[in-house]
């Protein structure tokens, strides 16, 4: 097998795939609020709430239509880059995805259509219902793929003696003639990882969202511009963050106590912990160094066995460490070690950002607390980073399986040159770098724009804005609903 | 060497009663329906990036892209099903192929990621557009010419050895394969003037109709020559066309693509807009019957069958169930968004 072509698809898929997971991130989320707030505005009517739904579907069709061609790119890999994976375990993968093109892609492809061109079009209940149904599909798209993801990590239920250790094995699938063959869908969805994933990963896609959203309107504050939209905004994402960051830790802490049981080379990689025999601190920071099997810069948290206590839930618990596994079967220790300190970092920076605006909110001052906003308007990043460091600690602490136990990722390639896969690597950074840099500057041109395609001011008192002929123009016409069905000509 | 899949055989199988033989042909079917729909789909849908460069003006442009916007996302979503389903069901002409046109397919999901972006950032970008001009343009011709390439790759056959492919990157720098990339992006050309005859009225219909003629005489003069090159150079091709008593059955399939031609024409020499759309697509969709009678049970032609690379029954069955329940409702809804827009489009229209 040659090693360079085997980097080179790593890499490549690692690019492709990254590149993808950032849109779904933001657009799980952001449909579910858009229709939220489509609801929102059909039981109350309030127009700055429709002028903020037009405003975000704008941002909204620009990013899904990125992650759509990045996951029609992905859903090509398994073939190109990973040939041997799509014989040994297309049998079990092949379907899941399947699934997710029959329930999630169509649908929200095709409802897609009728929320950005609708709006005059069809009744605005069928509008809000494919906004509704839209969110349904990204959802739904989450569901199967992870599924897919989660079986590539545990793709057996463990059964353990007493002692904790691994008695039996039952799983989902039998080996024949070196392929995965299913023989109980059930257990291959509802696998051991997948409930903590699932729930992990759309939690991140919420949270990510809601700080995206908040940090938008606290730049619209800052900047004393669309104020009354502003104010909706950071409160709906702030309200989001105040929830979930610290529902966020909890299901995070649940995943990585399951983590141990099945994948336990990876807790050890996280928490930088060599030597089983003895309790483990919390390290703070360091480079583990796999020559001396010892952590360098090492940087301790002075409390004796809290990594014990958090994985085992006892201060002199006991788990292993990476010296239990033989080095092969160890995975990648820095990328791990580091991502998840990144994961976890941001995780309490959000629950922080949450705790003190829940305070200044009670205390009335959140729309005026300039050190607060300012600084609030840059939190957008921290979500997508916060995700591409959890796959990462994930992705990387499978090493060096592609399905724990049942392929390894050196035995996965497809027999494409090296020259070919080294092009099309090329070609992917170029493209991906000229679309997203220009996508990202889109969006922050619709944001410079705001929300006033819909512009409707219905509070006076708010100077900024002129337009109170056209505005209420426009009110009287939201009022009337455009006419049932028939294409508005 | 004798056919070993008469059509015989291939009849006897369907209706055999054992699944092992029937349910990877009933896959093969419904693959080559996916990919049937996502040719006439994405095929006017491309086909309106392909008459880019022809119409110059900015509003017209807009009208254009306007036409198939709504719909650009759920046309692409059958090229997934079609990936998908080749995954599904056949993984190992999966594991074949995709390697095979490795670099055609990276360049066409490239060109699709462009064309893609397109629908929104040019809008995004006015008065600043020009350059996702050339990206929605560009990404269309590529990605129709890449499709066409694979076409021809694979029809010609592709070396396996040991259940892997085993020849070079560069294999379809041949003359077939570049020929049948060419039909393909002059197809779609066609599908998308038709569908702008349909879909739009004023300059945009009237210059789409003057295109159209010469894209239809084309398109026949490419499918006429494709018949004509694929059985000289394939035996087994000339086998199933050419011996008795296929050549009765078969028969219908090129005096209806002659029909469907003659009746595009008529429409389009006329003042008629629905039927040369409906008529390409009849063309279109004769001629895809055509490749299929030729290579059928072929999933990799020459060597490897449906049944051979079919995957376990358990999985073929375990998605096939779902498929049956929900394609109706894929339909379904999609016929009800060509139904919310449908009339003409005008200029001004659109959200942005
Ligand atoms: C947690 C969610 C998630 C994850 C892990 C992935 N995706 Fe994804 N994908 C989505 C969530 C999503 C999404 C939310 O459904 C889409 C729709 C538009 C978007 O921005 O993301 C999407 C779009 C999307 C599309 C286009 C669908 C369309 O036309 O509407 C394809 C083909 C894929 N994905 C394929 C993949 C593959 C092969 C993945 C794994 C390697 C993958 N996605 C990971
Ligand atoms: C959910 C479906 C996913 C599947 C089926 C999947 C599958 C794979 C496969 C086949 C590999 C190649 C093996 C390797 O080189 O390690 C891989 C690696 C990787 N994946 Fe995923 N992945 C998924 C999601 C993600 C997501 C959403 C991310 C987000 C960033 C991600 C990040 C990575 C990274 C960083 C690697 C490289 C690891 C390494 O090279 O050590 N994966 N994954
Ligand atoms: C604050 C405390 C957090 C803890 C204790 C935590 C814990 C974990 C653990 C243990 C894993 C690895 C799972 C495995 O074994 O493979 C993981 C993965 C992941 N984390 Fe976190 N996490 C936290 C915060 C966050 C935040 C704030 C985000 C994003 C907004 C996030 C996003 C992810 C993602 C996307 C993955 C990979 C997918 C998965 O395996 O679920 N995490 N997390």
């Amino acid at each position: 097998m040659d090693v360079d072509v085997s980097l080179l698809a790593r890499i490549q898929f690692a690019f492709t795939v990254a590149f993808h997971i950032i849109f779904p991130s933001f657009t799980i989320g952001l449909a579910a609020f858009i229709a939220t707030l489509l609801v929102r505005w059909r039981i109350t009517g309030e127009p700055h709430i429709y002028s903020l739904a037009k405003f975000w579907t704008k941002i909204f069709a620009v990013s899904f239509a990125m992650g759509v061609v990045s996951g029609i790119v992905l859903s090509y890999q398994f073939g190109t880059n990973w040939s041997k994976f799509s014989v040994v375990v297309g049998p079990v993968i092949g379907p899941l995805i399947g699934y997710e093109v029959l329930t999630a892609f169509f649908l929200e492809a095709t409802f897609l259509g009728i929320l950005l061109f609708g709006w005059n079009r069809v009744h605005p209940n069928i509008h809000v219902g494919a906004a509704i149904l839209v969110a349904f599909g990204t959802s739904l798209s989450a569901f199967w793929i992870l599924a897919a993801n989660s079986w590539m990590h545990t793709p057996c239920e463990f059964i353990f003696d007493a002692a904790g250790k691994v008695t039996s094995q039952v799983c989902g699938h039998v080996m024949e003639n070196g392929k995965a063959i299913p023989t109980d869908w059930w257990r291959i969805i509802f696998n051991p990882s997948f409930p903590y994933r699932f729930s992990h990963m759309f939690t991140a896609a919420y949270l990510t969202t809601s700080l995206v959203v908040m940090a938008v309107g606290a730049r619209y504050l800052i900047a004393r511009r669309f104020e009354r939209e502003a104010q909706t905004m950071l409160r709906m994402g702030l309200g989001m963050v105040i929830l979930l960051a610290p529902l966020q830790m909890v299901i995070g802490h649940e995943h990585g106590v399951n983590t141990l049981k099945y994948q336990p080379a990876k807790i050890a990689a996280m928490e930088g912990h060599w030597d089983g025999k003895h309790p483990a601190d919390l390290v703070l920071f360091a480079l583990p160094n796999k020559e001396t099997e010892r952590n360098d810069y090492e940087l301790r948290l002075p409390i004796p066995g809290l990594a014990s206590f958090i994985v085992t839930s006892r201060f002199d618990g006991l788990f292993p460490g990476l010296s239990d596994f033989k080095k092969e079967d160890r995975p990648p220790l820095i990328p791990v070690f580091l991502s998840f300190r990144v994961m976890v970092g941001l995780g309490l920076l959000m629950i922080a950002v949450g705790v003190v605006g829940a305070w200044l909110w009670v205390r009335g001052q959140l729309f005026t607390a300039r050190w607060y906003l300012w600084p609030a308007q840059f939190l957008w990043p921290t979500g997508f980073i916060a995700i591409l460091a959890g796959w990462w600690v994930t992705e990387t602490g499978r090493q060096p399986w592609i399905v724990s136990g049942i392929l390894r990722t050196a035995d996965a390639l497809s027999p494409v040159g090296f020259y070919a896969v080294l092009t099309s690597l090329i070609l992917f950074v170029i493209v991906y770098a000229i679309v997203f840099s220009m996508g990202v500057l889109y969006i922050n041109k619709l944001i410079l724009k705001g929300p006033i395609g819909a512009a409707i001011d219905v509070d006076p008192s708010v100077p900024s804005r002129p337009l109170s002929a056209a505005a209420s123009a426009a009110r009287s016409a939201l009022k009337a609903p455009p006419a049932k069905f028939s294409p508005g000509e | 060497m004798a056919d070993p899949f008469s059509i015989q055989v291939l009849i006897d199988a369907a209706f055999s009663g054992n699944p092992e033989l029937w349910v990877p042909l009933v896959w093969a079917g419904l693959l080559a329906t996916a990919v049937a729909l996502y040719v006439i789909l994405d095929g006017f849908d491309l086909g309106i990036g392909i008459l880019f460069p022809w119409m110059p003006a900015e509003d017209d442009r807009d009208v254009m892209m306007n036409s198939v916007a709504p719909f650009w996302d759920g046309n692409e979503t059958w090229l997934i099903l079609g990936g998908g389903g080749l995954f599904v069901a056949f993984p190992l002409a999966y594991g074949i192929i995709m390697p095979a046109v490795y670099l055609p397919l990276i360049i066409m999901l490239l060109a699709l990621v462009f064309r893609g972006v397109a629908f929104e950032f040019r809008w995004v970008a006015k008065p600043k557009h020009a350059f996702w001009d050339y990206a929605f343009a560009w990404g269309s011709i590529v990605a129709s010419f890449c499709q066409g390439v694979i076409l021809g790759e694979v029809l010609l056959g592709l070396p396996v050895k040991d259940g892997e492919f085993a020849g070079g990157a560069l294999d379809w720098l041949e003359p077939f394969p570049l020929f049948t990339g060419l039909a393909v992006v002059l197809g779609y050309g066609l599908l998308g003037a038709t569908w702008l005859i349909m879909k739009t009225e004023g300059e945009v219909a009237t210059a789409a109709r003057r295109y159209a003629k010469p894209l239809l005489l084309a398109v026949l003069g490419a499918m006429v020559v494709i018949s004509v090159w694929t059985p000289f150079a394939i035996p087994r091709v000339w086998d199933r066309w050419f011996t008795l008593p296929n050549l009765f059955y078969l028969a219908p399939i090129p005096i209806l693509s002659a029909v469907a031609a003659f009746i595009c024409w008529r429409g389009l020499a006329g003042r008629a807009e629905l039927s040369p759309f409906f008529a390409a697509i009849a063309l279109f969709m004769l001629g895809f019957l055509g490749l299929v009678v030729s290579n059928a049970p072929y999933m990799v032609p020459p060597s490897i069958s449906v049944w051979d690379a079919a995957a376990p029954l358990k999985s073929q069955m375990f998605l096939l169930v779902g498929t049956v329940v929900l394609l109706p409702f894929i339909l379904g809804y999609t016929a009800f968004s060509y139904y919310a827009f449908r009339g003409k489009v005008r200029h001004g229209e659109g959200y942005h």
